[in-house]
């Protein structure tokens, strides 16, 4: 069996008083890729932001690696430089080119040589079609364009672990395409590990392997991806389906 | 046109003098200026860290130099300094160093204005590449703060200008002080020589500070411009 990534044990949320993520537990092998459904609020981003210590949680572990993460936020920094995550409205640093945006963290967060980061930017940066447009600033390309850079800026890092928060839904219909294929690629010629929150049905059976269905900060199920799709185990997943039209 | 008043300015050294006294008010401000930005850009960053206390100290400090007068201020410093610390400083020292607190607090809120309108995007975006604290505000939110508060910077470099008029107060030999001594020395022979004294001096100010203000709309206009293309 492929070693454990990531391991969620116990894990709850709260802000203030409101109760979002109630016993969270799964985890997640090397070359797995997880998707999280559900409706909207059911706390899909959440749970995702509390993996790289965006959200705080108030009880339980995350277990990186095989070890418990002491949610301090030194030792964050230090996992986020293996846990690249992209997100809805792609930020990229609008002060800096689009190779600086990406040699960033290699250079100042790993002291990785300029020369050697730059190379490898420049392969990925070919490898999502955007070669030429180096030393281009954010607000000259498109929100598709600067989405694959945003993959490209996570990717630079060589993380052990991609999380993807809904990357497409602020994209036009035609750019969705573009940026989900390398998502796919990324599953299939690099066996990447992510976990993937998306509102693109096809896209998840696509590249599903496990499906986690969250409502109200509940897990509902965990299922195969094949299954999911054909069989949903849980009459709730089975309304929410239907519901997408799909 | 004898006695035409605009003489009094070519009468001895009496322009010599004027452009003496307006070199002490740049070397004033200018010292001030540098010294008081800078400890602004300090105090703002750290008026956006979470820690309560200290936000409430660095809170009390801009407020006491917003609210006090410049001319208090300056007799403050000027009359308690040496008098309850033991702390003599020249006139010229005194005079800049209320300039320069006085600019690092109002540049501490214009820095923090700044800092926390840089969408938080950002700061996860930064966070969520393993930036640190202090690389986060010095690749990404720095920045970006700087072209946001540029115009309301140099309107404060404008103000702190300005103000130095009221240096004459506690007997610096600014522009205005050795204006008003030229008039006065020269009251007898040249009765308009007020006017011209003045409106020389009007001249010099305008000339150090409409093309700043001018810059100071032009970036703005620029950012805008940015901004929405």
């Amino acid at each position: 069996m492929a070693k454990e990534v990531i391991k969620v044990a116990n894990l709850e949320k709260y802000y203030q008083k409101r109760h979002v993520l109630h016993e969270i537990n799964f985890s997640i092998h090397e070359g797995e890729v997880v998707t999280l459904l559900g409706p909207s609020g059911s706390g899909k981003s959440t749970l995702i932001r509390c993996l790289n210590g965006l959200e705080p949680y108030q009880k339980g572990d995350v277990i990186f690696n095989g070890e418990k993460v002491v949610p301090t936020e030194k030792n964050w920094q230090q996992i986020r430089q293996k846990i690249g995550m992209v997100f809805q409205s792609y930020d990229l640093f609008p002060n800096l080119t689009v190779l600086e945006n990406i040699l960033l963290g290699p250079v100042k967060v790993q002291h990785q040589s300029r020369e050697e980061a730059k190379v490898n930017a420049e392969r990925l940066l070919a490898q999502v079609g955007l070669q030429d447009y180096e030393n281009v600033y954010p607000r000259q390309l498109s929100g598709g364009q600067k989405q694959r850079i945003a993959i490209v800026r996570a990717l630079a890092l060589k993380p052990e672990l991609m999380l993807f928060d809904e990357v497409t839904a602020s994209l036009d219909p035609e750019m969705v395409r573009g940026v989900l294929n390398i998502i796919s690629n990324l599953a299939q010629d690099s066996n990447m590990t992510m976990i993937v929150v998306t509102h693109e049905m096809n896209f998840a059976q696509q590249i599903a392997d496990r499906v986690l269905f969250l409502e109200d900060g509940h897990i509902l199920e965990q299922t195969k991806g094949d299954q999911f799709f054909k069989q949903p185990q849980t009459d709730r997943a089975k309304a929410f389906l239907e519901s997408m039209d799909f | 046109m004898a006695h035409s008043g605009i003489n009094v300015l070519f009468e001895g050294r009496n322009l010599i003098r004027l452009f003496g006294g307006l070199w002490t008010t740049i070397e004033i401000a200018a010292v001030a200026l540098i010294l008081g930005l800078i400890l602004g850009v300090i105090l703002g960053v750290l008026r956006t860290f979470q820690n309560r206390l200290l936000r409430v100290i660095l809170r009390l400090y801009l407020e006491f130099f917003r609210i006090i007068p410049t001319v208090v201020l300056l007799f403050l410093f000027y009359y308690i300094l040496p008098k309850q610390m033991g702390l003599n400083l020249l006139a010229n020292e005194v005079a800049t160093l209320v300039f320069a607190l006085w600019t690092a607090a109002e540049m501490s809120d214009i820095v923090r204005g700044a800092l926390i309108s840089v969408p938080q995007h950002q700061r996860e975006s930064g966070m969520a590449i393993g930036l640190s604290r202090w690389q986060l505000y010095r690749y990404v939110l720095i920045p970006q703060a700087v072209s946001l508060e540029l115009p309301a910077t140099i309107n404060l470099v404008t103000r702190v200008i300005k103000t130095t008029s009221l240096l004459m107060l506690i007997s610096v030999m600014d522009v205005i002080n050795v204006g008003q001594q030229v008039v006065e020395a020269n009251n007898q022979k040249y009765p308009t020589g007020v006017f011209w004294v003045y409106g020389i001096i009007f001249v010099m100010y305008f000339a150090i500070d409409y093309p700043l203000s001018w810059w100071a709309k032009r970036m703005d206009k620029k950012r805008l411009e940015r901004a929405n293309g």
